[in-house]
C-alpha cells in the first residue's frame, strides 16, 4: 500500500523543517520525502494549502472504560480522537474499576488494540492512590511496568500533602510525572461555577480561583522539595501560569496543559444554566482567558488537552447542579486552536503543533515523532483554512455533550496515519 | 399590552414596563380581594400546577389561593411521596403532568434555575416560585408592591436588605426589580454572607447596620437559616442577633423612621425582635396580603399572552 501526500506544508518541530514537500508513505512507513515525487502505484492525497504534521496527543482524555461505556467506550473514543486528528491519546483513571491496578492498564491496551485496528495509541494514566480515594499510594511501579504513562486522580486532587510529597517521590524513581487536578477541595465543597460577578447574580455555589492557584503553589514546592515531576491539568487561572512561570523559570520539571474551552469560553456563558457549560475546573473570567493565551504564547503553558469527558444526553439533561461536570473535546479541538489561537495571532501552525504534539509527548518521555525517511507515518493532516459549523449529531463520539454547537470555526481534520492505517475525516 | 415574556423566571434582565405593567395589574387584583365575593373568572378552564419540590408553606397557599381566585382549576404537587422519591427526572415529571393538558406550570425546586431549565423542556408558562438561592421572582414583586403602597413610589427610595444575602433568592429578585425601578439598594450582613462581585448588580455592601440606617426608607430583614453550614458562616445566634438583628433600640438609634418587611417565616427575636416585627411600620402581613393580589397579577398577564 504506498500514498503520495502532494504538496502538503510540512511542518516538523523534531527536524525544525517547515516547508512545502511531498511525501511517499509506503506500507505505514516513510519512504521518500521531496519535492515534485511520483509513484507508479502510489495512491494521490493532493495537500496544496494543507498541514501535515506529527501526530498530534491529547494527553487528557476521558474514555470512560470499564464502567461507563454507555458515555463512551474506548472503541468510540478512538474514533472520535482520529476525527478529531489525533493518533494518540492519554486516558484518565477515573473509570470503574479506576486504573489502580495493573490488570486495567492491560485491559486498556487490549480494547485500544482493536479499535480501528490500533490506529489511534492509547496510554493510559494510572491512579495515583488506590481507589483514586486519597488514602494511600496506588502501586505505581506495577502500573509503570504495566505502561501507565503517568499518575493522577483527575477529577478529585490529591490534597493530603504528606500524600502528594510520597507520590512525586516515588514516582521520580521511574521518570513518570504526577498529574494533579489541581483544587483545594476544602475552598470548592458544593461549588459549580467561578466565584464572581455570575454566580453572585445566578445563585450557583461558587468556586473561588484561589483554591486552584494555592494547590499549584504547595504541589510545587513539594514538586521542588522531592525531584519529582509535576504536571498541571488543565489551568483556569490567571494566577496558576505565574507559579508555573516561576517554576520553570527555576528549572524545576513543572510543566502545564489548557483546555480548548479555558482559553476560549467565560463564566458569563453560564447565564442560561446550559449544563454544558458546567466544567471542573469551571469557566473563568475574560482575564483568565487572556492569560491563558498569554501562557500558550509565552510558553508557560505546554500542551493543550482537551479533558474530553463524555456523559450521556440524559445526565446532562437535569438542573444545573445536578448535572455531571465536563464536556467533549476531541472533535472541536482543532477547530478551536485554529480559530481562537492562530486566526488571533496567539501562535503560529509551527508553535500550534508543538503544542499538540512535540510538547505533550516530551513532558511523558515519548519518543519524538520525526517525519523524516525510514520512519513511521505518525501523522495529522489538517486544512488550516477550512470552515465549518459544529454539528454534534455528525461526531464519532458516543456522546454530544459539548457547548460549541453552531459554532463556526476555522481548521479542520483531514485525517491521521498511525500503525500502518489511516483515518480520512 | 402583553408582557415581553412568556415566563416568569426572575426579575434579572426584565423591562421597567414589564415590571410596572405587573405592579398596575395587581392594584385592581388587590382591589378584588376587598370585595365580599373575592373570585373573578379570567382563568375559567385553565389549569395551573403546583409544583413544590422543596417545602413551602406560604408561597404555595398564595400561589393556590391566587389561581383559584382566578377562577383556575389547580393540581398540587409535593416533592414527598411522588415519583420523584423514586428517582424520576425534573423533566420527566414535568412532561407527565404537561401531558395531562396543563397550561401553567409554577414551580419551587431547590437548584438555581430549575425553572429556566423547564422553561426549555415544556410548552406550558412557567412561573417561578422560588429555585435556588438565584431567585423569587413574585416576592420580590410583592416587595416592590408592598414598598410602592406604602410610599407611593420605588425610585429614590433607600432599600436596606439584611441577612444571608449568599443564599438568598428573596434578595437578589429584590435587587434586580427595584434597580430596574430606580431605586437605592444596599444590602448588609456578615462578610461571609455577601458574594464576591455583588456590588456589580448595582448595590452598595455594608456590614454594620449603625453604618446604613439612619438613611433608610425601607428595611428588608431577611429570614437567617439557624442550621446553614453549623457555625461556619457566622458563630452564633447570639452574636447574629447581637450585630445583626433589627431591634427597636437600633431603630431609636438610627433616628429614622423606616419601613419594616420581612419576606417570612419570621424567627422572632433573632433576626429582628418581636417589638419590630409589631410595630406600626412594620408591613409583613400587608406583604402576604399583596402577594395573592401580585401573584394573580403574574397567572393573568402570562395566561393573556397565549
Amino acid at each position: 500500500m504506498q500514498l503520495l501526500l502532494k504538496g502538503g506544508r510540512l511542518i516538523d518541530p523534531s527536524t525544525g523543517r517547515d516547508e512545502t514537500l511531498d511525501i511517499v508513505v509506503t506500507d505505514g512507513r516513510i519512504d521518500r520525502i521531496g519535492k515534485g515525487l511520483s509513484g507508479n502505484t502510489a495512491q494521490v492525497i493532493e495537500l496544496r494549502g494543507k498541514i501535515i504534521a506529527p501526530g498530534f496527543l491529547d494527553m487528557h482524555v476521558h474514555f470512560r472504560e470499564p464502567g461507563y461505556e454507555y458515555k463512551e467506550s474506548i472503541a468510540s473514543g478512538c474514533e472520535a480522537a482520529a476525527a478529531g486528528g489525533f493518533t494518540a491519546v492519554c486516558c484518565m483513571p477515573n473509570t470503574n474499576p479506576p486504573i489502580d491496578d495493573e490488570s486495567i492498564v492491560h485491559f486498556i491496551h487490549a480494547r485500544s488494540r482493536v479499535a480501528l485496528d490500533g490506529l489511534v495509541d492509547v496510554y493510559p494514566v494510572g491512579a495515583v492512590t488506590a481507589g483514586r480515594k486519597g488514602e494511600h499510594l496506588a502501586p505505581l511501579a506495577e502500573l509503570s511496568a504495566a505502561g501507565a504513562i503517568a499518575f493522577s486522580d483527575d477529577g478529585d486532587p490529591v490534597h493530603d500533602a504528606e500524600l502528594m510529597r510520597r507520590a512525586l517521590e516515588y514516582s521520580a524513581m521511574f521518570k513518570k510525572p504526577i498529574i494533579q487536578h489541581a483544587q483545594e477541595p476544602s475552598l470548592t465543597m458544593g461549588g459549580v461555577a467561578n466565584e464572581g460577578y455570575p454566580s453572585a447574580s445566578l445563585g450557583l455555589p461558587p468556586m473561588p480561583r484561589i483554591a486552584e492557584e494555592i494547590m499549584v503553589a504547595r504541589d510545587i514546592r513539594l514538586a521542588e522539595y522531592t525531584g519529582g515531576q509535576y504536571h498541571v491539568a488543565h489551568v483556569s487561572v490567571a494566577q496558576t501560569l505565574d507559579h508555573v512561570r516561576n517554576a520553570k523559570a527555576k528549572g524545576l520539571p513543572v510543566t502545564c496543559e489548557v483546555t480548548p474551552h479555558h482559553y476560549t469560553l467565560i463564566d458569563e456563558a453560564l447565564s442560561s444554566y446550559d449544563t454544558n457549560t458546567k466544567m471542573n475546573p469551571p469557566l473563568r473570567t475574560r482575564d483568565d482567558v487572556e492569560a491563558m493565551k498569554a501562557g500558550l504564547k509565552d510558553g508557560t503553558i505546554d500542551a493543550i488537552a482537551t479533558d474530553h469527558a463524555p456523559h450521556s444526553y440524559d445526565e446532562k439533561e437535569v438542573e444545573f447542579a445536578q448535572a455531571p461536570f465536563g464536556i467533549i473535546g476531541l472533535e472541536t479541538a482543532l477547530g478551536l486552536a485554529v480559530t481562537e489561537l492562530v486566526r488571533k495571532n496567539v501562535l503560529s501552525f509551527y508553535e500550534l503543533v508543538e503544542k499538540l504534539s512535540t510538547n505533550p509527548r516530551r513532558l511523558l518521555h515519548l519518543p519524538a515523532i520525526a517525519i523524516t525517511e525510514g520512519e513511521l507515518a505518525n501523522l495529522t493532516i489538517f486544512d488550516p483554512g477550512a470552515e465549518w459549523v459544529v454539528d454534534p449529531s455528525t461526531f464519532r463520539s458516543r456522546a454530544r455533550n459539548t457547548p460549541f454547537g453552531k459554532m463556526h470555526l476555522v481548521g479542520k481534520p483531514i485525517g491521521i496515519l498511525n500503525n500502518s492505517h489511516a483515518f480520512w475525516s | 399590552m402583553p408582557l415581553h415574556s412568556k415566563h416568569l423566571l426572575g426579575l434579572d434582565g426584565m423591562s421597567r414596563e414589564d415590571l410596572q405593567l405587573i405592579l398596575d395589574t395587581a392594584v385592581s387584583f388587590r382591589e378584588v380581594l376587598e370585595r365580599p365575593i373575592k373570585k373573578v373568572p379570567p382563568l375559567q378552564g385553565k389549569t395551573v400546577a403546583n409544583m413544590f419540590f422543596e417545602n413551602s408553606t406560604r408561597t404555595r397557599l398564595s400561589f393556590e389561593l391566587a389561581e383559584r381566585r382566578l377562577s383556575a382549576d389547580v393540581l398540587g404537587f409535593a416533592a414527598t411521596g411522588s415519583s420523584v422519591s423514586k428517582g424520576e427526572t425534573l423533566k420527566d415529571t414535568a412532561r407527565n403532568i404537561e401531558a395531562m393538558k396543563v397550561d401553567m406550570v409554577v414551580m419551587r425546586h431547590s437548584a438555581a434555575g430549575a425553572s429556566h431549565y423547564l422553561s426549555r423542556v415544556i410548552d406550558a408558562n412557567v412561573i417561578n416560585a422560588g429555585d435556588g438561592s438565584h431567585e423569587h421572582p413574585t416576592q420580590g414583586l410583592l416587595d416592590m408592591y408592598t414598598i410602592r403602597e406604602k410610599h407611593g413610589r420605588l425610585h429614590d427610595l433607600h432599600v436596606c436588605i439584611v441577612g444571608d444575602i449568599s443564599h438568598s433568592r428573596v434578595a437578589r429578585s429584590n435587587i434586580f426589580g427595584l434597580k430596574t425601578m430606580g431605586a437605592r439598594v444596599s444590602v448588609c450582613g456578615p462578610a461571609t454572607m455577601i458574594p464576591r462581585d455583588i456590588d456589580r448588580l448595582g448595590v452598595e455592601v455594608y456590614h454594620h447596620l449603625d453604618d446604613v440606617l439612619p438613611t433608610v426608607d425601607v428595611l428588608n430583614v431577611l429570614r437567617i437559616q439557624l442550621e446553614r453550614d453549623a457555625g461556619r458562616l457566622f458563630p452564633t445566634i447570639r452574636e447574629y442577633r447581637q450585630t445583626f438583628g433589627i431591634t427597636r433600640g437600633r431603630l431609636e438609634k438610627a433616628g429614622r423612621v423606616m419601613t419594616i418587611m420581612h419576606p417570612g417565616p419570621i424567627n422572632r427575636d433573632v433576626e429582628i425582635s418581636a417589638d419590630v416585627a409589631d410595630s406600626e411600620h412594620s408591613v409583613i402581613l400587608q406583604q402576604v396580603l399583596n402577594g395573592v393580589a401580585v401573584r394573580m397579577s403574574v397567572l393573568y398577564l402570562l395566561s393573556t399572552r397565549n
